[in-house]
């Protein structure tokens, strides 16, 4: 077991009050296991995430429940500790290439920091090591672009060079958020095959945030589904595509343009907005845009059950 | 102490009067050169840019000076040399690029928006545009400049009359109290002390009030404290 | 990056133009009385104004004018002061610019350092009270007039508790040259440059704490943070390193408000013969041709120093550099 997360619960006092932005989150991941995390914008997978990174420094922010990486207890271990950690055997890739670099290093300095700060090695060992890792993500030719500076490259590059420097320390956990949102559609297959490619190689457990099914069909083997804070749904890929249990999951397959057969006159689109977390819906927080509610969804939160595929509803615990 | 407050009075008057001027100037020129573009845009902008880059105080002096004797007289306009409206002038003139710059960015990104391009292609004339639809949208920042440019200007004027360039005796400002102060420095100290604590007090409220009004109006606005 | 210096450069060479034609048509060409008569002080006796007129050009138009008042500033450097009998100008001029400079010089260095430390430790320490209690110093520091704090610290330092205070070291107004004397050049300077730095130092340390909370804020932060570096490496390699492009900036903007500006009233509370001194006594003798000359001089000074600040700027910022 490289990660158990239990009972995670990250909240951040605002001016409008107390805001729960994760409400009770488990999950664990395994060895070279891809776990896709989905969910609309304000679902809390970022935040999750964050918080397992040790990244949350809002502070107003609390966090309690427990993060356990391969045993050891990250939630209240000392920042030094933690740096350990980060960028060494859990590393990040964030969503917006263009804005993710410092924009006055070259990526080799970027990259070599990072070697650097964990390994001890000299700088021009490092720069070896940048030197095959940009070959690694596919660079046409890494000991030059070891010396060009983030706004010489494009988006789909600078997305390969902070893989790059994510795996520069061969972590065990690699934690991906929304890794080909602002690239290109034809750079994003490219992406998404190199991470395939290196979870192979490295036998990293990745964490795939994302909100777009289609992504998730591609990579992940466990799927995990959020609203508002809270775990909705998780299972297998094929469990959750060939048997979505959670009306929220079905709406959010529903979306996705079929690639065979039939195409509909028009997508479905999941009628409302997210509800904000300051004012969440008594019971259930899908209700109010559930096809399928009934009495009991407005009188209490449903449970996700303890099965490995399970979903928050009640109709399923009906069923 | 009587003379201390009528300085003070013309302290304030000429740093506020000073504003107006600087203000209607530098937003006429900015919006001229922002919205009609072009050759207009080109040469002012040019003229904007040398303003910019003569040192204030430089520009301050070679005004004052061949001012400072006999007055000036344009056309029917004639100025004589003992009053109130030379600093106010010069000082309002040397600022303009400061209030002209930004007013002319802000005013090239409203021509390009949407509702202004809709008005053109109504064929509503550009005098009415700029009146009614651009000048609405840059009041903000020139609320905003007000204490600031106020603060700068007290600072400027007091730093002419100590320089015996700016009001000119039998009036008095808290800058020439304290240059009168400077040969009692060390017999009667409050006379050069108590003006400069009224200054430094004076533009430090105006100076925080200003930085309260921008975050409260304008926080992206990257309009700032003096630079002097 | 060539490109981008010759253009700068060019811009340098309209800009001192610019600033030459508008330094004319104010001292010749301001409506009101004759410039001759300016030129030539008060009492001027009818031989000198012919005279005046003549060597200007007065009689003929304003291009020729123009060309003959920057030869005489410029080439040959026979500008005339005639109040003060005959003095030529130009040299005066020259051998008070080392004194500027040294005073300058000094003052940035130590305001550029200490508004670091306090542009850091202010944004490190952000909301405590210390970094209000520095933010409020930094106003007062503005808000005060330059030559009034010179005063103040002339009474501290060489009033009659000069030496029974801690003071006793402060050498008597005036300047030493640094060839004589360096310690004495060190001394008497001492005071000016804190003086001068203050006002500086709150400028810029406001204006740095607000870059590098700015920049905290930034993504590339958070990958910092996620390489796992320490708080301080963040801090120094990243945010201030790209902040420090906004304060160089902003060094070349108020350099020029400083060479002509703060740094003469200081000049004048200190009683340092640099050119703001010189521009001062001509102010108060009226002596116009003395003006002319300090003011073209101090102005070009001034845009030659924004352009060195600005290709400094050119080779701090690779997105300049590299496009």
């Amino acid at each position: 077991m490289i990660l158990s997360v239990r009972d995670l619960k990250v909240s951040f006092r605002t001016h409008d009050g107390p805001v729960r932005a994760i409400d009770g989150v488990s999950f664990d991941l395994e060895e070279s296991e891809i776990l896709g995390v989905v969910g609309e914008s304000g679902s809390g997978k970022t935040v999750s995430l964050l918080a397992v990174m040790g990244l949350i420094t809002d502070p107003n922010a609390t966090i309690e429940g427990s993060i356990r990486y391969k045993g050891r207890e990250l939630v209240g271990l000392p920042p030094r500790e933690l740096r350990r950690l980060r960028g060494n055997e859990i590393a990040m890739i964030f969503q917006d290439p263009m804005t993710a670099l410092t924009p006055v290093y070259t990526i080799g300095w970027q990259i070599a920091e990072q070697i650097r700060v964990h390994r001890g090695v000299s700088k021009a060992k490092a720069m070896e090591r940048v030197e095959e890792l940009l070959a690694e993500v596919n660079f046409p030719n890494p000991h030059e672009a070891m010396s060009r500076y983030p706004h010489q490259l494009s988006g789909g590059m600078r997305q390969r060079a902070v893989i790059a420097m994510a795996l520069s320390c061969d972590p065990a956990l690699l934690v991906a958020d929304e890794p080909t949102t602002a690239l290109d559609v034809t750079v994003q297959a490219g992406i998404l095959d190199l991470v395939r490619r290196l979870r192979a190689k490295h036998r990293s457990a990745v964490v795939l945030i994302t909100h777009d099914m289609g992504v998730v069909s591609e990579l992940a083997d466990r799927v995990m589904v959020m609203y508002a804070g809270r775990v909705v749904e998780r299972g297998t890929r094929t469990e959750l595509f060939s048997d979505p249990r959670h009306p929220y999951t079905s709406a959010l397959l529903g979306s996705i343009p079929p690639l065979t057969g039939q195409k509909p006159r028009r997508l479905p689109a999941i009628p409302g907005s997210p509800p904000s977390l300051l004012r969440l819906p008594q019971g259930c927080a899908f209700g109010p845009r559930c096809p399928v509610r009934y009495g009991p969804c407005e009188a209490g939160k449903p449970g996700l059950g303890k099965d490995a595929h399970a979903a928050a509803c009640f109709r399923v615990a009906q069923a | 102490m009587a003379r201390l407050l009528y300085g003070g009075l013309n302290s304030l008057l000429i740093s506020g009067a000073a504003t107006i001027f600087t203000l209607i100037f530098g937003t006429m020129a900015g919006l001229i050169a922002g919205y009609f573009g072009g050759i207009t845009d080109t040469v002012l902008s040019r003229l904007l840019d040398v303003l910019w880059a003569f040192p204030i105080y430089l520009l301050a002096i070679s005004l004052s000076i061949v001012t400072i004797a006999q007055g000036i007289a344009i056309g029917p306009i004639e100025i004589q040399s003992g009053s109130l409206w030379l600093p106010i002038i010069i000082i309002g003139i040397v600022y303009i690029p400061y209030v002209a710059r930004p007013i002319r960015g802000q005013v090239l990104a409203l021509r390009h928006s949407e509702f202004v391009l809709a008005a053109i292609n109504l064929g509503v004339p550009g005098w009415r545009i700029l009146w009614r639809d651009i000048l609405p949208n840059i009041t903000t920042t020139l609320i905003v400049f007000v204490p600031l440019m106020m603060a700068l200007n007290m600072l400027t004027e007091s730093a002419l009359s100590f320089l015996s360039i700016g009001v000119q005796p039998p009036a008095a400002s808290w800058g020439t109290i304290i240059q009168d102060g400077q040969a009692l420095l060390y017999t009667r100290p409050l006379v050069a002390l108590v003006p400069g604590l009224a200054i430094a007090v004076s533009v430090m409220a105006l100076n925080v009030f200003g930085d309260g009004l921008r975050d409260a109006l304008d926080p992206r606005s990257k309009v700032r404290l003096g630079r002097d | 990056m060539l490109y981008a210096i010759l253009r700068r450069f060019g811009q340098m060479l309209f800009v001192m133009f610019g600033i030459s034609v508008i330094v004319f048509l104010i001292f010749f060409a301001t409506p009101g009385a004759d410039p001759a008569a300016r030129i030539a002080g008060r009492n001027a006796s009818p031989e000198v104004l012919a005279a005046v007129r003549h060597s200007f050009g007065f009689d003929q138009p304003l291009y020729v004018q123009y060309t003959r008042m920057m030869e005489k500033i410029f080439v040959t450097g026979d500008l005339t002061s005639f109040v003060n009998r005959g003095w030529k100008v130009v040299p005066a001029v020259m051998d008070s610019i080392p004194v500027t400079l040294s005073l300058v010089f000094g003052a940035a260095v130590l305001w550029v350092v200490v508004s670091i430390i306090i542009g850091i430790v202010a944004a490190a320490t952000r909301d405590s009270w210390l970094d209000k209690l520095l933010m409020a110093l930094g106003l007062l520091g503005i808000s005060m007039p330059v030559y009034w704090l010179g005063e103040v610290m002339n009474l501290i330092t060489q009033s009659r508790h000069h030496d029974k205070w801690v003071f006793s070291w402060v050498p008597p107004l005036g300047y030493k040259n640094f060839s004589d004397d360096p310690k004495g050049w060190f001394l008497t300077l001492v005071i000016p440059w804190i003086t001068l730095a203050i006002l500086y130092i709150g400028i810029y340390g406001r204006v740095l704490r607000a870059a590098i909370i700015e920049s905290m804020q930034e993504d590339y932060i958070r990958t910092a943070r996620a390489k796992g570096l320490s708080e301080t490496r963040i801090l120094f390699r990243h945010a201030l390193r790209t902040s420090l492009i906004a304060f160089v900036t902003l060094f070349g903007l108020d350099f020029g408000a400083l060479v002509g500006g703060s740094a003469l009233l200081t000049e004048v509370v200190f009683g340092l013969h640099g050119i703001g001194k010189l521009t001062y006594d001509a102010l108060q003798n009226l002596d116009l041709p003395m003006i002319m000359a300090t003011v073209m001089y101090a102005s070009m000074f001034v845009v030659v120093a924004n352009a060195v600040v600005d290709f400094v700027y050119i080779l701090l910022d690779p997105r300049l550099r590299t496009s």
